[in-house]
């Protein structure tokens, strides 16, 4: 059986989030394309119900990326952000489901090696939990 | 009189007045007890027996009291609001007159969350002063706090409560001292004392409302045997001033101990030449052993033996 | 407000263990203030337990609404047939909308997925405070508007206790003393001559001490003949 390909979630914010993909993408780094990205005005718009949506409708792993919490276009956007993140952290671990499959992170829009390395954080973690489901399937 | 206890005859003997604190065990065990009081029996008027202090679960300040009476000491119970609803405390309180207590001190009680019951539902029914109110009412009138009144007679008492100089709002604690003697306080033990400006402070305030002669304050000392207690009171203990120069020279004594009693006795003469204080109240916690050298060096023995 | 808490997801699942369909309410009034029942809440308590059951490889139905308020029956009439198809109510309001679910459809399991803490007021964006213990005799227009029943750990009416420690409270340094804050606004009002009267034990019976309260208006009731015609109307 072929290796399943895993699937990641990327909210990004239109400001230094997309700009740090773009500039990723000008400058010729490879990346995984399988991850999905969704354009969000603002992380600070990103609720713990979007981040739990997507691990319901089959994601793996979940990030967010907004600017850096000091130069937030949004000014305080990319704070909320990370606060929402981390409220579902901690709803997940009182399942019993990894927290560490929604993860924060911050760029500007110079960082052309950052959203690289997002991506293969996120497939990584990714890869090593797998999807949401009983541990004994995957044998 | 009012109750013709002892210390209440010390005070109208105009006699600088003694009274010592005694902690009942954390057991059914009465030895400590007995220990304690015949180690301390003639070395101060009256024994304070705490009730469930910093809210740990002890022997009951009631059956203290009654334990300690078998030596010939006489108690002052102590009797806090925190554990015990208006039909428990007049309960008790009249049961404590039966068995011959004379001196109640009335307590609002320190929070539950401070002990070793924190999960405990607190009463807070009364607190000190509406406590002293009804026990006013009680053994003056008869009257209880649901407008029963006592046909027989009513119980005798001398009725203490506590005030705490050096506790937020400063410039109301004369004012509460004040409602304290408006609702039937006949003296005051106050908080441990270690800042004698402030304390002076207060003390002007109160006689400023002419309450020393309304009531019998009576100044709290605690001994201490390191800096570190000293430190931990200023630190931990809420409400409780210890200003550094008393941290220091714990510190640097070279017999801590030592330089404890002599801190406390040389706060008892400096009490004894302060208008409007009737008295010490000598709160050894977990030290009783030491009461007798104070009050003997501090030079208040013998204690004097009213008929 | 009343303000309320979710309850630890691991408590929950425990709950609705062994129950099939389950249908999860909310409530917009207080419950969604305070950020505990709302909608936000229903859906993200849902997707959790959607995750952690398909982790787990268990299977179970959610569906979830919102009522306008919890604790009128009118509006829980809105969902009569969702409550009546589950098989489990797990209720996001305070325990008074749990309750008239559970009065209205007594064959029918409920249970919460808040505590309910407090009457409280939000006093900065994601921070609720007790004020009030509704002991149903109000006297905080002799306190400064501060009412010390629910401010003060021991509930004194008398002033400061002694654990009263640069303007805190000895039982949580973080939270004002109420007697110290009482005393700073009737001295900012002139007024602390209110301080100096003894005040005698409070009457306890207005509270729920005397037993559990019902408030009745005659005048806002409705008669027999008003209840028939309404009824002939619904």
């Amino acid at each position: 059986m072929a290796e399943r390909e895993p699937k990641v979630v990327g909210y990004c914010c239109e400001k230094h989030g997309i700009e740090c993909v773009n500039l990723a993408a000008r400058s010729g780094k490879q990346y995984d394309a399988s991850i999905r990205l969704v354009r969000v005005p603002c992380t600070g718009r990103v609720d713990g119900m979007h981040i739990l949506r997507a691990l319901e409708d089959g994601a793996d792993a979940v990030f967010v990326l907004g600017c850096l919490e000091k130069n937030c276009y949004y000014d305080t956007g990319s704070i909320e952000g990370r606060k929402r993140v981390d409220y579902v952290k901690s709803m997940l671990s009182q399942v019993g489901i990894e927290p560490e499959r929604v993860e924060m992170f911050n760029a500007s829009s110079s960082m052309a090696w950052k959203f690289p390395e997002i991506v293969s954080t996120m497939t990584d973690v990714a890869k090593r939990l797998g999807p949401i489901e009983p541990r004994g399937d995957r044998q | 009189m009012k109750a013709g206890s002892d210390l209440e005859k010390v005070f109208e003997a105009g006699k600088f007045a003694v009274t010592a604190e005694i902690g009942p065990p954390q057991s059914a065990n009465p030895e400590p007890l007995l220990q304690h009081a015949r180690m301390l029996k003639g070395m101060a008027d009256a024994f304070n027996l705490t009730d469930n202090q910093t809210a740990v679960v002890r022997l009951s300040s009631i059956a203290s009291a009654a334990i300690v009476m078998r030596e010939g000491l006489e108690p002052v119970i102590q009797m806090t609001c925190r554990d015990r609803n208006r039909i428990a405390l007049q309960s008790d309180l009249l049961g404590a007159s039966a068995i011959g207590v004379k001196n109640v001190l009335c307590l609002t009680g320190d929070h539950q969350t401070f002990g070793n019951e924190k999960a405990a539902k607190s009463v807070f029914d009364f607190d000190s002063v509406s406590e002293l109110y009804t026990f006013n009412k009680l053994r003056t009138e008869g009257l209880q706090s649901g407008g029963n009144v006592i046909e027989d007679e009513p119980p005798k008492l001398y009725l203490g409560c506590a005030e705490n100089p050096f506790a937020t709002p400063f410039e109301f604690r004369a004012m509460r001292l004040a409602k304290k003697v408006n609702a039937g306080a006949d003296f005051v033990q106050t908080q441990a004392i270690f800042d004698m400006d402030m304390f002076e402070t207060w003390m002007d305030e109160v006689r400023g409302r002419s309450l020393d002669k309304k009531v019998h304050i009576m100044a709290g000392v605690i001994p201490m045997k390191t800096a570190g207690a000293a430190r931990y009171m200023k630190n931990k203990v809420p409400g409780m001033i210890v200003p550094n120069h008393i941290i220091d020279r714990m510190k640097t004594a070279s017999d801590p101990k030592k330089e404890g009693i002599k801190l406390c006795v040389e706060q008892i003469e400096a009490f004894k030449n302060i208008k409007g204080v009737h008295g010490v109240h000598i709160m050894a916690v977990k030290w009783e052993e030491i009461v007798p050298s104070i009050v003997d060096a501090a030079g208040l023995l013998p204690r004097p033996s009213l008929k | 407000m009343i303000v309320a808490e979710r309850k630890p997801l691991g408590e929950i699942v425990e709950m609705i263990a062994q129950l099939h369909k389950v249908t999860v309410i909310g409530c917009r009034s207080c419950v969604a203030i305070c950020l505990a029942g709302g909608e936000k809440e229903v859906k993200m308590l849902i997707s959790a337990l959607k995750l952690k059951n398909r982790k787990e490889g268990r299977k179970q139905e959610f569906d979830g609404f919102v009522l306008e308020r919890q604790c009128e029956k009118e509006w829980v009439k809105e969902v009569d047939d969702k409550i009546l198809a589950s098989d489990v109510i797990l209720s996001m309001s305070c325990s008074l909308g749990a309750q008239t679910i559970a009065d209205m459809y007594p064959e029918k399991v409920v249970v919460p997925g808040l505590n309910t803490a407090m009457f409280g007021v939000p006093e900065e964006q994601g921070m609720w405070s007790e004020k009030c213990l509704g002991c149903g005799d109000c006297i905080i227009h002799t306190t400064g508007g501060i009412c010390p029943i629910a401010r003060c750990a021991k509930s004194m009416l008398n002033g400061p206790c002694g654990g009263s420690s640069d303007g805190h409270c000895e039982v949580n340094l973080d939270i004002e003393c109420a007697w110290y804050a009482i005393h700073e606004r009737l001295k900012l009002q002139g007024r602390l001559d209110l301080l100096e009267a003894v005040r005698p034990p409070k009457d306890w019976t207005p509270s729920h001490s005397g037993g559990r309260r019902i408030i009745v208006r005659e005048d806002a009731k409705l008669t027999q003949h008003q209840k028939r015609g309404k009824e002939a109307v619904i």
